[in-house]
């Protein structure tokens, strides 16, 4: 009987190996494990062996049969998993084909630069505060040393309502009211964005809507060189910590001394080039020690207080920064012009 | 204010500098150099010769054959001019000499006679084509008699010179002068300057005797100063003084215009010649206008004047409008042999209302509308005169008639070096600060370490402690200044919860899809009316216009963002970009006043645009065009977002679908619109199906509450039922879901229609609405009878409420 057993174990080993498929496999398991399968039968005529024969022949049935059962299994295994590759091998995709488009938008580039402005002054410790666009002409001009008659606050040069009421030419009235809110004697530590009006004609460098950011520090014994500190932190930030500043004597009529900043030509590096018109400086802003009479008019004793103010022009800089070279691409939203500047 | 570099080196040594060097000094200084230009490029080699035969050439009708006299030799030379002659005074480029464009004379041979240099005209030297006289465009140029055979001629043109730009500030009109320019540059660069004192020979014939002088107008003009000038010839002026003035943008016109130009540059003070012969009285009357009086001025324009404006009279009638333009009547002309030289002081309220009136900006009127400086006034006169003397051959009497009252008196301002160091942030020494004031020329005194400084008048723009500290400022340099950091208590910076939520905002319509936009606040009448929210349109009287638009395109402030996002649309489908979806957060500006008096209230609003396809992916077979519901899905994610509850009411809103609008709500409060835009208004605009949305951002941050009580993810099941509805096909899936969220309170947490569907197995007028309802109690698990009996409440209430049947 044990060569029969044995005999049974090559036969079958020799069938699952030549099984093609599945069904191949089935069939050898019914034909040699079945229940009337050979191995069943040898166990069946064990009642004629001796006792001590038995055990020994169960036992070898048995290890047959786990034998070629395992066969089966690992053919098995194999058998499908060469189906699935096969399946899989027919679901193949063109990966290089285009995927579901999903709608991104984006910031528009002047709110991208102005939020960035906003984040280092914030990180500084400074608030944002805003104001009304329709303003009066005593916070837009008088509040700031522009008194009637000045000859820089020219109607020509002002969108005006009413006689006392016109589109604010700067951001500045938020200053002076912010100053004015205060009892003459808390920090004022503030930068205003904004929109803000002049009549000049629409043409590559003009606008007669623009936007504004301006900076104010009033305390005790604020120094021009803060100024001067506080500017060349924002410089560096902005523009790059390559990137020098330097301030130039200018004239505001509501600060004194009165401070125009240039930074350091990128183009060039300071050597002089057509983009800095040869001077290896780039005008940046403007800015100074808050006039006197600034203060006083705000509740604020100059003998006791001082400040500094500073504005910009994010168009400018986006222009500087991006080589945006018409100031009216920020306000026509060509879709071409609003999303190439989406990662700015 | 263009400066000769030329002229200035006659004041100031600055030969320790390159201009570019001394552009950079003055402009670190104070005054901004715009530019550095040379007048022309260089020449080398070109000398004067005086032409001492001209004859014509053997062998060429056109061309002469000179014999000219260049100093050292005299060189043959064939010319081609038509204006060549025996006598002339002429440029010659000898031979090695070098013209603009690197261009190399050299000894030839034309038409078989020997040339040996060539006699230039100025555009060959390099004057701008512009700038050359009438006389010489066509030919050479000829030099007067007075110069040399021999002489450089580059340097006699003075196309030598370079010319500095400066961009001047309103409050440095004091640098409206070659004189102010070299006090500049003499204390930006350490160096030393004073205006030279006139000098005039003054005749025994008293000018009294032909003039007096009346000024009816004290405050308006303290200073007339009439100088009288006799056997004036009027003839060109010195090439020297016509080559300053044309280098400062003055054409020059003869000697007697000229010089009172060139006065003007150099002192800063406009001064005025009137032909003597021709003023017509031995009176000057200088008075405010009469209303509807009328002047013929020097450009032969007839000008009505009024009360605000100064004329210079002889008693009888205007011969100038003050510190503006002078009259033709008293023009000087060829003939004039006897003059009255005018030098005044006008107050700069009356000359700017004057220039402005007439619309004359001229180098004067803008030298008086600054101020000019009252100790030069009557000194600029007697320069003139010194000059007319010199180059005009007059003749001047004695004694200049005048009217004066004018304060010449300087101002006190006092400083002291701490509140200098104080205020700066630096340690200047008192000695340094002593130095720095020498070197602007203020005169003071020290008193500790105070200074008490009596400013020169000519620096009108000084008058209290911190003019002079932006004085001892720049000129220690801005460049020294230390960085330091504001040394205060530090607040903490940072968003108010408003900008927290404006950014929040952009964010999320960026996320979903929208490009943000900047449209203009200003618009054209019929939109700022156009495409109101209603809630805004009751508010609002009418939209806020400007006093006086510059066009009709940009004249009212908008009461809704959507026209102009619309014009926006609109440019980018004029250039085939078709798919868009724009938003805006913005200010309107409403006004309940009819004529506005007081300012508008400014209220931001979200508002967004789309058109075209929404999703586009044409090889899987999807598309998807921006529709109601595109738009609707992002305005529902906002809510989502804010934790803000919104509904929609079907709505009829002017301008816009009439089927396709719904008001929204937020509680009880409407804050603004969703719908599509009316076709006839998106024709008008080129577009297709538009689609957009309004609201009021501020009432929605004012709505959101940032502290949101935490909310325990359920532990117990929820229970999903379905049910399909047939009800009449104009009753609202809203309303529907409203009933059932009443109905089924508290057990129905959330409702949501998940079909519609419309035809057949239908009846006509019928539609079926499928919903997906979600049954939970957080605290337990829902058995199914209770739910059931929830649920056939719910059934009951739609079919009392809307008809609704189960649909079998
Ligand atoms: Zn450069």
């Amino acid at each position: 009987m044990k060569e029969r057993l044995e005999q049974l174990k090559q036969e079958a080993l020799q069938k699952v190996e030549q099984a093609e498929n599945v069904q191949g496999l089935k069939d050898v398991r019914v034909e040699y494990l079945g229940k009337k399968g050979p191995i069943t039968e040898v166990l069946r005529g064990m009642g004629k062996l001796s006792k001590e024969e038995r055990p020994v022949i169960g036992q070898l049935a048995n290890d047959v049969r786990e034998q070629i059962a395992e066969a089966i299994e690992t053919k098995q295994t194999r058998l499908e998993d060469e189906a699935l590759e096969k399946q899989l091998e027919e679901e193949s995709i063109d990966v290089t084909l285009p995927g579901r488009p999903v709608q991104v938008g984006g910031p528009h580039l002047l709110t991208s630069i102005v939020e960035e402005i906003e984040d280092l002054f914030i990180g500084m410790g400074f608030e944002i505060k805003e104001g009304p666009e329709v303003e009066t002409d005593y916070y837009n001009f008088e509040a700031l040393n522009l008194p009637k008659g000045h000859p820089a606050r020219d109607m020509q040069d002002s969108f005006y309502i009413t006689e006392e009421l016109l589109l604010r030419t700067h951001t500045s009235p938020v200053q002076a009211r912010t100053m004015g809110q205060k009892d003459g004697s808390e920090v004022v530590k503030m930068i205003c964005p904004g929109k803000v009006y002049r009549r000049d004609t629409d043409d590559a460098t003009h606008s007669h809507q623009f936007t504004q950011l301006e900076g104010l520090l009033v305390d005790k014994d604020v120094r021009m060189s803060d100024l001067k500190g506080v500017l060349n932190a924002f410089a560096k930030q902005m523009f790059g910590d390559d990137r020098d500043i330097r301030l130039r004597p200018s004239f505001f009529p509501f600060t004194e001394p009165s401070v125009e900043m240039d930074i350091s030509c990128k183009v060039c590096g300071g050597e002089g080039c057509s983009v800095c018109k040869q001077t290896g400086w780039i005008e940046i802003l403007g800015g100074g020690m808050v006039h006197p009479n600034v203060l006083e008019m705000a509740g604020y004793d100059p003998k006791e207080y001082s400040g500094f103010a500073f504005g910009m022009g994010p168009e400018r800089i986006a222009m500087l920064k991006y080589g945006v070279d018409d100031i009216r691409n920020f306000y026509t939203n060509d879709a071409r012009f609003l999303k190439q500047y989406h990662k700015a | 204010m263009l400066v000769s570099l030329n002229w200035l080196k006659d004041y100031i040594d600055v030969s320790d500098y390159t201009p570019e060097e001394l552009a950079e000094i003055i402009t670190k200084t104070g005054i901004e150099v715009e530019s550095v230009e040379p007048v022309a490029e260089a020449a080398q080699g070109v000398v004067v010769g005086y032409v001492k035969s001209c004859e014509q050439h053997p062998n060429a009708d056109k061309l002469s054959l000179c014999q000219v006299d260049v100093g050292e030799e005299t060189l043959q030379i064939v010319c081609g001019a038509p204006n060549i002659a025996q006598g002339q005074k002429v440029a010659v480029a000898t031979p090695g000499a070098v013209l603009p464009g690197n261009f190399k004379i050299k000894k030839t041979k034309l038409r078989g006679e020997a040339s040996n240099g060539m006699i230039c005209s100025l555009q060959e030297l390099g004057v701008n084509e512009k700038e050359v006289p009438e006389e010489y465009k066509e030919g050479i140029f000829v030099f007067p008699d007075d110069v040399e055979a021999g002489e450089d001629a580059i340097s006699l043109l003075n196309l030598d010179d370079k010319i500095i730009e400066l961009g001047l500030t309103p409050n440095r009109s004091d640098a409206l002068s070659m004189a102010g320019v070299a006090y500049e540059v003499a204390a930006a660069i350490d160096g030393s300057y004073t205006l030279a004192e006139e000098n005039v020979k003054e005749s025994e014939e008293a000018a009294s005797d032909y003039i007096s002088v009346n000024v009816e107008d004290e405050k308006a003009n303290p200073y007339y100063g009439a100088f009288v000038i006799k056997d004036i010839e009027v003839r060109p002026a010195p090439l020297w003084m016509r080559n300053r003035l044309t280098a400062a943008g003055i054409r020059p016109i003869n000697n007697v215009v000229d010089i009172t130009n060139y006065v003007l540059l150099e002192y800063g003070q406009p001064l005025h010649a009137f032909d003597y012969d021709r003023f017509g009285t031995k009176t000057i009357v200088t008075r405010r206008a009469n209303d509807g009086e009328v002047i013929t001025t020097l450009d032969d324009q007839e000008r009505t004047l009024t009360q605000d404006h100064l004329v210079i009279t002889n008693g009888e009638e205007a011969h100038a409008i003050a510190g503006v333009m002078g009259g033709a009547k008293s023009e000087v002309q060829d003939d004039t042999t006897t003059l009255i030289l005018e030098a005044a002081y006008f107050a700069p309220s009356i000359v700017r209302q004057s220039s402005k009136d007439h619309g004359l900006r001229s180098e004067s009127s803008t030298r008086f509308e600054k101020g000019v400086d009252p100790n030069r006034v009557e000194r600029a006169g007697k320069r003139a005169c010194e000059l007319l003397q010199k180059y005009a051959n007059g003749t001047v009497l004695g004694d200049v008639v005048s009217f004066d009252e004018l304060d010449r008196s300087e101002k006190q301002v006092t400083i002291e070096t701490s509140l200098i160091n104080k205020r700066l942030g630096t340690d200047i020494s008192h000695e340094e600060i002593g130095q720095i004031l020498r070197r602007l020329q203020f005169t003071f005194v020290q008193d500790g370490e105070a200074f008490h400084i009596s400013v020169p008048t000519r620096r009108g723009d000084i008058e209290r402690f911190e003019d002079m500290l932006e004085e001892v400022a720049r000129i220690y340099g801005y460049d020294n200044l230390p960085f330091t950091l504001p040394a205060g208590a530090n607040q903490a910076g940072g968003l108010s919860l408003n900008q927290q939520l404006k950014r929040k905002m952009k964010t999320y319509f960026e996320g979903a899809g929208l490009n943000e936009t900047i449209t203009y606040s200003l618009t054209k009448e019929p939109w700022a009316k156009m495409l109101v929210s209603p809630e805004v349109q009751r508010e609002a009287a009418s939209p806020v216009g400007l006093a006086m638009p510059m066009s009709e395109e940009h004249s009212h402030l908008r009461l809704s963002i959507l026209p102009e996002l619309l014009q926006s649309l609109s440019y980018n489908v004029a250039r085939k970009q078709n798919d868009l979806a724009y938003y805006e957060i913005g200010t309107v500006f409403i006004s309940d006043e009819e004529k506005v008096r007081t300012q508008p209230k400014e209220v931001l609003r979200a508002s967004g645009a789309l058109t075209g396809e929404w999703l586009a992916h044409p090889w899987q077979q999807e598309k998807k065009m921006v529709d109601f519901f595109v738009v609707k899905g992002i305005v529902e994610g906002l809510s989502e977002q804010l934790d803000i509850s919104f509904t929609y009411e079907k709505s009829r809103l002017p301008q816009m679908h009439p089927g396709r609008t719904a008001i929204i709500k937020a509680g009880d409060k409407e804050v603004g619109f969703i719908g599509q835009v009316h076709p006839k208004l998106q024709k008008e605009f080129g577009l297709k199906e538009t689609y957009v949305f309004d609201l009021n951002a501020e009432e929605l941050m004012e709505q959101y509450t940032k502290e949101e009580a935490f909310q325990a993810i359920p532990r117990y099941p929820s229970v999903s039922r379905d049910i399909a509805l047939v009800v009449d096909e104009d009753v609202a899936a809203g309303a529907i879901a409203e009933t059932i969220s009443e109905a089924g309170a508290p057990l129905v947490k959330d409702v949501r229609v998940f079909d519609l569907y419309q035809g057949e197995h239908l009846e006509d007028g019928k539609k079926s609405l499928a919903f997906n309802l979600l049954y939970l109690d957080p605290m337990r698990t829902l058995k199914d009878q209770e739910v059931e009996e929830a649920h056939n409440h719910i059934l009951q209430s739609v079919k009392d409420q809307h008809a609704a049947e189960l649909r079998s």
